[in-house]
């Protein structure tokens, strides 16, 4: 690990519970005890409750909408329709497209028409199914391609194209000795975080309201739900409740408008918590893409071009497609020197169910192609996987196809050879081994006949915070004063804590930059400006960045006062609670400096980029590139088509392990989604309904699903980054999945061209591509 | 309907419990006890666990009415006047709490586990126990890495205490039969 510089002076505090080390999260206690209170757990005396009726059919003209039955049902507090929405009646992360409740048509199945209050969940359901709705059912749009021609039914006015990204670079007409090409397909996948979307909506007695919610950006909220409510933002208020995982699926709006509009109506408080089955409705998924790659290589193995059409389901809504698609594209060739390329990315609208962000955003579907196809190549040229890999890795001074050089380290080949050095784990061994250890587990599906080993390889890209020149900053205010005599640090920023460890890193930071023990991380709320969003790999970057600088003004404030109590001394510094100078040591307890409280608030931005040509996706679109890869050892059944990972192995550049045991959970989590992606996990559509949302249906893997993790952690200090941090959630989710299919295909010899891989990819027993 | 039981030791009754409600609205939404979670409410989380009558239920499965009369412990009921279960201070110590929405129903069935295998006087249960035991119960933020130390953390915890007791106790008899 390395460690902070010493060169300017013993400015960090030797603390325990400071940056770089394993400091405990200050809110573990109360969730060990059940005393957390997240979204779904909020409670107030006269609450009621509020559900929201969704469109059974994916497409359909609205002919017409009675709700006097419900509102007739007693126990029944309001009945909304679009009718009731007093502001803007649509929003949108990035178009304002989606309408708060259905007017003339529905997009999607599971699109909001209408929503109810009642005094208990049951009566609003009941009410619910008192409510008429006709509609004439329209043929949905479901095929991504399809929804590119001509012909097709737009799904809104200014047709089906979101966004279309070009990259170019080089020769088009790039020849190659080898070449291989392939098309692929990725499902698509639900972040399935558990804690449901919910919340609780307090009508204010200035005719505003209050909101607690669980959510990934409290301003980006407050914007969309203020325009939607007809109201000035500083009417919205909005504070963070306890997250149940986000994922990227707290991004966009769920009840927020729904239940705002329900209290304000009613003048209550009203609580609304989606079911399981709501929540697969509630928010978007994965984009599901189909992928089509060319790649060309001298007879050594260097790549010379690489050729690739990307088409994203968007779903009925925009979300966040177009950043999705810039993402695909511009990390779309992966971790590799490519002299030439061709891509052509785009995010469609279909009436299949909106996708957005989730962990991995866009760098994961064309990791899934471009490893694939790295693998391809390297079997047409009888090279090993991780020396092709090798022998095209990009590394520091590199230039990506958007014309971008990568100016701080990109460790690509160290970290193929950090898991491909590892040792393996032990050969099977016969057919007298431990089941649980095999396919099928205790299901008893084998004893090891049939059985085969596989090991494959993966690698990703992924950029860290918002790109494209997007003002991207956070805002912290920290405090330093007396509690009890000792001196505290208050840290308040408006950056949501959902699960990542935020709360923990802003309280080791005040602890290194202030030399205090004592600090207080205040709820996150609109109160203070934006954080920005926890997504993207940005907060510890961003609201790290932000509190570190606004401790750096409490500091100098209290340097200040220093030298003015002792002359003569310049080369002042805090640390263990004192006020310390370099020539004679401890001068005064920080708590005599502190009569007056310390305090700063600081907007901090990183540093800027720039948009995207149009034509040729040229442009330093990104603030900083992160690396992962993966090594998967793999047994599969082959006759049943099952597998079982036997181990993963993880290794990444974190520039600086700010907290390594929270590194290590955030590797371990995205490792074990990116093989929920290979393995089980996906929203299943048929025209344009979702067939399996729950929980029995909708597969996460399970403790016995998942295996050992070997990790390694590098720490090369990225200069432009606080501390030298490099984003740490996404780049994980991002290689576990090919790595799992390479060591599928590696055990089998099969081409598996889709993921998840399902049995009857293996065995043969059904079509490998069906939908 | 009324529904009468213990939980966590208290005598408590809820009132205007209507037919279809199950244990776990009752404890979250009648009775001030929301640790117990709410994931998928259909039995395929484990995210809910409460202790019915000693055995580890799912309390979205269980009907209200169905608890009457009997004993429930829940997650709020672990920690002792001594401070945090074993099994609680060990999920802390190990890292596994994340977003933490898993860990009541985690800490359960840990719970259960080991009061089945080492507070039982037998041996701290193998990777392969503690892997079928929890497997109802879903992690969506940790890959289960860290869950596994925690509990092999607090196993281990229990084992050493149990051997330092017994370390303890046998001089202690010795001088009994001096
Ligand atoms: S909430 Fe009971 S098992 Fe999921
Ligand atoms: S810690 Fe988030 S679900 Fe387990």
């Amino acid at each position: 690990m390395t460690g902070t510089s010493t060169a300017t002076g013993p400015r960090t505090s030797p603390t325990t519970s400071g940056v770089g080390q394993s400091a405990g999260r200050p809110d573990a206690r109360q969730k060990v005890t059940g005393e957390f209170a997240y979204s779904s757990d909020l409670w107030l005396d006269g609450m009621i409750w509020g559900a929201t009726l969704r469109s059974p059919h994916p497409r359909a003209v609205i002919d017409g909408l009675d709700i006097g039955a419900a509102l007739r049902l007693p126990g029944c507090h309001a009945v909304l329709t679009h009718d009731d929405v007093p502001g803007r009646k649509v929003y949108g992360l990035e178009h304002a497209d989606q309408p708060v409740l259905a007017s003339d048509q529905v997009r999607y199945q599971g699109e909001p028409v209408a929503i109810v209050a009642a005094d208990h969940p049951e009566t609003a359901r009941r009410a619910l199914g008192k409510i008429k709705v006709s509609y004439t059912e329209l043929e949905p749009l479901t095929d991504a391609r399809a929804a590119l021609e001509t012909a097709a039914p737009r799904v809104h006015d200014g047709g089906n194209v979101v966004r279309h990204v070009k990259i170019r670079k080089g020769d088009p007409a790039a020849v190659a000795e080898l070449v291989v090409s392939g098309e692929y397909q990725v499902g698509m996948q639900d972040q399935a975080f558990l804690g449901p979307e919910s919340g609780l909506a307090v009508p204010a007695e200035d005719g505003g309201v209050d909101l607690f919610v669980a959510t990934q950006w409290l301003h980006a909220d407050r914007t969309q739900v203020a325009a939607c409510l007809g109201l000035p933002e500083d009417m919205v208020r909005i504070t963070l409740a306890g997250v149940g995982g986000a994922f990227g699926a707290r991004e966009d709006l769920s009840m927020q408008v729904h239940a705002c509009l329900l209290a304000l109506r009613t003048g209550k408080p009203v609580k609304m918590v989606y079911s399981r089955e709501e929540s697969f409705f509630g928010h978007v998924h994965r984009h599901p893409a189909t992928l089509h790659y060319e790649h060309g290589a001298a007879a050594d193995g260097k790549l010379i071009y690489v050729r690739a059409d990307i088409v994203l389901d968007g779903g009925a809504y925009a979300s966040s497609s177009t950043a999705v698609a810039a993402n695909a594209a511009t990390l779309g060739i992966g971790p590799y020197e490519v002299p030439n390329v061709r891509l052509d990315c785009r995010a469609v609208y279909t009436n299949n169910p909106p996708c957005g962000a989730m962990r991995g955003f866009g760098a994961v579907q064309a990791c899934f192609a471009y490893e694939s196809q790295m693998d391809k190549l390297a079997a047409g040229l009888g090279l090993d996987p991780v020396e092709l890999r090798v022998r095209n890795a990009m590394h520091e001074g590199s230039v990506m196809p958007t014309g971008q050089v990568v100016d701080s380290a990109a460790p690509v080949a160290e970290l193929l050879r950090r898991v491909s050095g590892r040792p393996l784990p032990p050969a099977a061994a016969g057919t007298d081994r431990d089941i649980r250890g095999l396919p099928g587990g205790v299901s008893n599906t084998t004893h090891g006949e049939g059985v085969v080993r596989g090991i494959g390889y993966g690698i990703g890209i992924k950029n860290v915070c918002f790109s494209e020149g997007f003002d991207d900053y956070s805002t912290a205010r920290v405090r330093l004063h007396l509690i009890g005599g000792e001196p505290a640090a208050d840290v308040h920023t408006a950056a949501a804590e959902v699960g990542q460890g935020l709360v923990t890193l802003q309280g080791q930071i005040a602890r290194t930059e202030l030399g205090v023990e004592q600090v207080r991380v205040v709820p996150a709320d609109t109160s203070i400006g934006s954080g920005g969003s926890s997504s993207a790999s940005r907060q510890s970057y961003m609201t790290g960045g932000a509190v570190r600088a606004a401790c750096e003004q409490v500091r100098e404030q209290i340097l200040e006062r220093g030298r003015g109590l002792f002359p003569g001394h310049e080369d002042l510094s805090v640390s263990g609670g004192k006020l310390v100078s370099a020539r004679d040591g401890a001068l005064a307890a920080l708590a005599d400096l502190l009569a007056e409280p310390a305090e700063a608030t600081v907007t901090w931005r990183h540093r800027g980029t720039s948009p995207l040509d149009p034509q040729t996706g040229q442009g330093d679109a990104h603030v900083q590139y992160a690396f992962a890869a993966h090594r998967a050892v793999v047994d599969v059944d082959t006759e049943l088509g099952l597998v079982k990972v036997i181990e993963l192995a993880c290794a990444q550049d974190v520039g600086r392990a700010m907290n390594p045991q929270a590194v290590e959970g955030q590797i371990h989590g995205g490792t074990a989604q990116g093989l929920g992606l290979a393995l089980m996990e996906e929203i299943q559509v048929t025209g344009g309904k979702v067939r399996n949302p729950s929980f029995t249906d909708y597969l996460i893997p399970t403790i016995l699903d998942m295996p050992p993790m070997k990790l390694d952690v590098l720490e090369l200090a990225d200069p432009h980054a606080p501390y030298g941090l490099r984003g740490v959630g996404e780049p994980p989710t991002i290689s576990s999945t090919p790595a799992i299919v390479a060591a599928i295909r590696a055990a089998t010899g099969l081409a598996l061209t889709r993921v998840p891989v399902r049995p009857e990819h293996i065995t043969g027993t059904g079509p490998e591509r069906d939908a | 309907m009324r529904v009468s039981m213990r939980v966590n030791g208290r005598r408590v009754t809820a009132e205007d419990v209507w037919e279809g409600e199950s244990l776990l609205f009752v404890l979250r939404e009648r009775l001030g006890l929301p640790g117990s979670k709410n994931a998928c409410e259909q039995g395929e989380c484990g995210s809910c666990t409460v202790y019915l009558d000693d055995s580890p239920v799912c309390a979205c499965l269980v009907a209200a009415g169905q608890a009457g009369g009997r004993d429930v412990v829940t997650v709020e009921g672990l920690a002792g006047a001594a401070g945090l279960d074993a099994v609680q201070q060990a999920f802390m110590d190990a890292g596994a709490v994340q977003c933490g929405f898993c860990t009541p129903g985690l800490i359960v069935q840990a719970h259960y586990l080991l009061r089945e295998t080492v507070d039982a006087g037998g041996p701290v249960p193998d990777d392969g126990e503690i892997r079928e035991v929890l497997a109802g119960n879903l992690c969506r933020c940790t890959g289960y890495e860290k869950i596994l130390d925690a509990v092999r953390l607090a196993a281990a915890r229990k084992a050493a205490a149990a051997a330092a007791a017994a370390g303890q106790a046998e001089p202690g008899q010795a001088e009994v039969g001096r």
